[in-house]
């Protein structure tokens, strides 16, 4: 496969990945505006942050507001993570890669595009928001079935899904990250409808409510929610999940053994390092220096397997 | 040209059905217009999904439009074929004997048959394919010849395209659109089929592989990127024909062969269809500023290590002011008259022919030697008196610049408009597929059609659109 092909396929799938991402976050910051229990203005700051797109948004507005904050997440042009420009991003990968894709997949990234550049080319009001998400995840779902359905399992796949996985992590991180100080063991005691508002919200930012309430019941405390984002191995968004993925993925890439074999080993030190400790070591070490080391370690990841498979001349 | 000298292909010249539409026109009469226009707007959401796009040149924003889709089919016999296909596979073997030529000896100059200053003075030749040797002896490995029809049996060459001719795609969606909406049509039509088309051009461009190579040939196709206006269809012959679409920054030297970078390090290529233009395709042998070709592949190219297909070069026979010696060049090469016309032409370097044509300028049409996608040309019946002045006054200046020809009146064929069925102007482009192995012509082609009432111009590119073209069995 051409360098140039496997970062197109890395990129359409990182890309589609952080527009579905992108969505839910607004949707968890809309659920906390509408219950009323918290500084709204305070929450789409960290809603923002966990998008990664704070520094951005402050660049561009002098004050936070709700409407202001969804617009930037969903369909602002200056914002490179915004659904709108994720989807684009998407679909001029897909472009790129366009012999690589089968052409359903080809068809669900173009019509996702068709289908969301009209509906956000103009302002999303509070009445419509709810059915326009919901249309952004269903794109996203349309495109990950038909992937899943219709593309040969070689290495095309193995870099549609590093992307996918990648970016997952570097997501679940992230949103942990921000809301970090809610899971520590001193909030435990507190135990306010305030702290079970933000728990929730964390576990719906990575659509985990339900996964954690079949687990835990009605049960369940921050100490359990780190754990079941950071370590368990069958939550699909948990970064043990997401490494397990990566490493299955790179494995079959360089089953011959001639390239790769750097991404392999960073890989293999996440997965069974930091990854494979307890809970409680994840406490010990620090919740918020875990997390920042995490992301470290995924965006070294990622640079090691741009270079190992050629990506850029 | 007035109206009534149109030859319509459904209704001939006196409005009698024509046999080949019969058919055809039998199902249209049982046809709910309601449900067609349906259909029509089927078809255009269709093509927005799959993405059959061009982009366009000169916005603000990279857009993407599509061309008009017209459902009426343009129907060929197969007898009306035959004959055609005889025609252009005489003049494709003419031209690759030319290039051969001119690119060597020179025979058909020392003949005396075209004067040494068209060669040696026109931009499209290039001295650095002298003495070189096409592998398979093939310069022109995909050719479309620009046909326009003016009677039943009357066809004329408007254009040879023997550089890296565009449009095959739409010949291939178009019927698969067909296909797809009236899948009856081709039950009770018998219509030659066309989508054997990219496995043709990839046995046909492996047949052209170097003498070096002894596997199955890796063959690639090279696109200027995604903002080229044809990058669909670029993707699109990659996918259909399994083969890696690659862009120049995609390829380099290696060891004496152009290779391109793999997740596993560079592997060579031995046939390149490239659909960048000669001067972009090496910065070092041509334009030094070109960031689309790879540097150093005309090396390797001279020395055998590749194919590039089109060969370079091959502009000087599809040039205007060449095409006006086309019959003089088939004649020379295969020793047969040529079977299929040309479209008399005043080639303005010569002073009697300019003097000709500045008298005539309103009922002539005058292009650019070098211009191409109806650009930069002069319809004289149709231009307004300020645009003839203007026109007369570019003429005066670079007379070489310029070839003119008289206003054919091109055929129509109905398409489906608002009011039903209205004739429009068409052409055609048929696509040839050279190599050793011999000459391969799909039937049909490419069918452009003016949307406009009573235009000439059926480029994509000012307002023209397609239809899907059947060539019956016979």
């Amino acid at each position: 496969m051409l360098g140039k092909t496997a970062n197109g396929l890395y990129w359409m799938y990182r890309y589609m990945e952080r527009a579905e991402n992108t969505a839910r976050l607004i949707e968890t910051g809309q659920r906390i505006a509408l219950t009323r229990l918290n500084q709204t203005d305070e929450e789409w700051a960290s809603v923002l942050q966990s998008a990664d797109s704070f520094y951005g948004y402050n660049a561009a507005h002098d004050e936070i507001s709700r409407d202001s904050a969804i617009d930037w997440m969903l369909r602002d042009k200056d914002n490179p993570s915004s659904v709108l420009s994720c989807v684009s991003a998407a679909r001029q990968n897909a472009r790129l890669v366009r012999t690589a894709i089968t052409g359903d997949v080809w068809e669900a990234v173009n019509s996702a595009f068709m289908a969301l550049k009209t509906t956000l080319a103009r302002k999303v009001s509070e009445r419509d928001l709810p059915s326009i998400l919901r249309l952004i995840r269903h794109h996203a779902a349309l495109v990950r079935g038909v992937t899943h359905g219709t593309m040969l399992r070689n290495d095309i796949y193995d870099f549609a899904r590093l992307g996918t996985f990648l970016e997952r992590a570097d997501n679940t991180a992230r949103i942990l990250d921000v809301k970090y100080y809610v899971l520590l063991p001193s909030a435990r005691a507190v135990g306010t409808s305030l702290d079970n508002v933000q728990w929730e919200s964390i576990l719906r930012s990575v659509s985990a409510r339900g996964g954690f309430r079949m687990e835990f019941g009605a049960g369940g405390g921050p100490r359990e929610i780190a754990e079941f984002l950071i370590l368990d191995k069958r939550m699909p968004r948990s970064l043990a999940f997401c490494a397990g993925k990566l490493c299955d993925n790179l494995g079959y890439l360089t089953s011959d053994g001639d390239v790769g074999q750097a991404s392999v080993e960073r890989v293999n030190a996440l997965k069974n390092g930091m990854l494979s400790k307890s809970i409680d070591d994840v406490f010990d070490y620090g919740l918020h220096e875990f997390l920042q080391k995490t992301l470290e370690e995924i965006s070294g990841i990622s640079r090691q397997i741009e270079q190992d498979f050629r990506f850029y001349a | 040209m007035a109206e009534h000298s149109v030859f319509d292909e459904m209704w001939g010249d006196d409005d009698t059905l024509r046999a080949p539409y019969q058919n055809f026109h039998d199902w249209f009469d049982q046809e709910d217009p309601k449900r067609l226009r349906a259909k029509n707007r089927e078809a255009e959401d269709l093509f927005r999904l799959t993405g059959i796009t061009f982009n366009v040149y000169g916005r603000s924003e990279a857009e993407e439009r599509l061309i008009p889709f017209d459902i009426i089919p343009r129907i060929i016999s197969g007898a009306e074929w035959a004959k055609l296909s005889r025609g252009i596979e005489q003049r494709v073997r003419a031209i690759n004997a030319f290039l051969h030529d001119i690119y060597h000896t020179q025979e058909i100059i020392k003949a005396g048959r075209i004067p040494q200053e068209m060669i040696a003075q026109n931009d499209a030749f290039l001295p650095q394919m002298i003495g070189v040797d096409a592998p398979g002896g093939v310069y022109t490995h995909i050719v479309g010849i620009d046909l326009v029809r003016t009677g039943p049996g009357e066809f004329f060459v408007l254009e040879d395209n023997a550089r890296t001719p565009s449009g095959v795609s739409y010949m291939l969606e178009n019927r698969e659109t067909m296909l797809q909406m009236f899948p009856e049509l081709f039950s009770t039509n018998r219509v030659q089929a066309v989508q054997q088309y990219p496995i043709d051009l990839r046995r046909s461009l492996a047949a052209c592989a170097p003498k070096m190579t002894t596997s199955d040939p890796t063959v690639a196709v090279l696109t200027p990127g995604i903002y080229n206006s044809a990058y669909f269809e670029h993707a699109f012959l990659a996918d259909q024909m399994g083969v890696e679409l690659v862009e120049g920054h995609d390829l380099r030297v290696v060891d004496g062969r152009v290779a391109m970078r793999t997740t596993h390090g560079y592997k060579p290529i031995d046939v390149l269809y490239r659909r960048v233009d000669d001067d972009f395709l090496d910065p070092l042998n041509f334009n030094p500023e070109s960031q689309l070709g790879v540097p150093g592949i005309m090396d390797v190219y001279r020395s055998g290590g590749i194919t590039i297909a089109n060969a370079p070069g091959t502009g000087i026979s599809d040039d205007k002011a060449i095409y006006s010696y086309m019959p003089e060049i088939v004649e020379f090469y295969t020793g047969e008259r040529p079977l299929l016309q040309n479209v008399p032409t005043w080639r303005c370097s010569e002073p009697d022919a300019l003097a000709y044509v500045l008298d005539n300028l309103e009922d002539l049409v005058v292009k650019e030697v070098h211009g191409s996608g109806g650009y930069g040309m002069l319809i004289g019946p149709t231009a307004t008196k300020k645009d003839i002045a203007a026109f007369r006054r570019k003429l005066k200046a670079r007379p070489k610049n310029y070839i003119a020809q008289p206003t054919l009146s091109l055929s129509t064929v109905p398409i489906f408009s608002r009011t039903g069925l209205s004739p429009r102007h068409v052409d055609l482009r048929p696509f040839v597929l050279v190599s050793p192995d011999g000459i391969k012509i799909t039937p049909g082609g490419l069918t452009r059609v003016a949307l406009k009432k009573g235009s000439l111009v059926v480029n994509s590119s000012q307002g023209g659109g397609t239809k899907d073209t059947w060539v019956l069995e016979e």
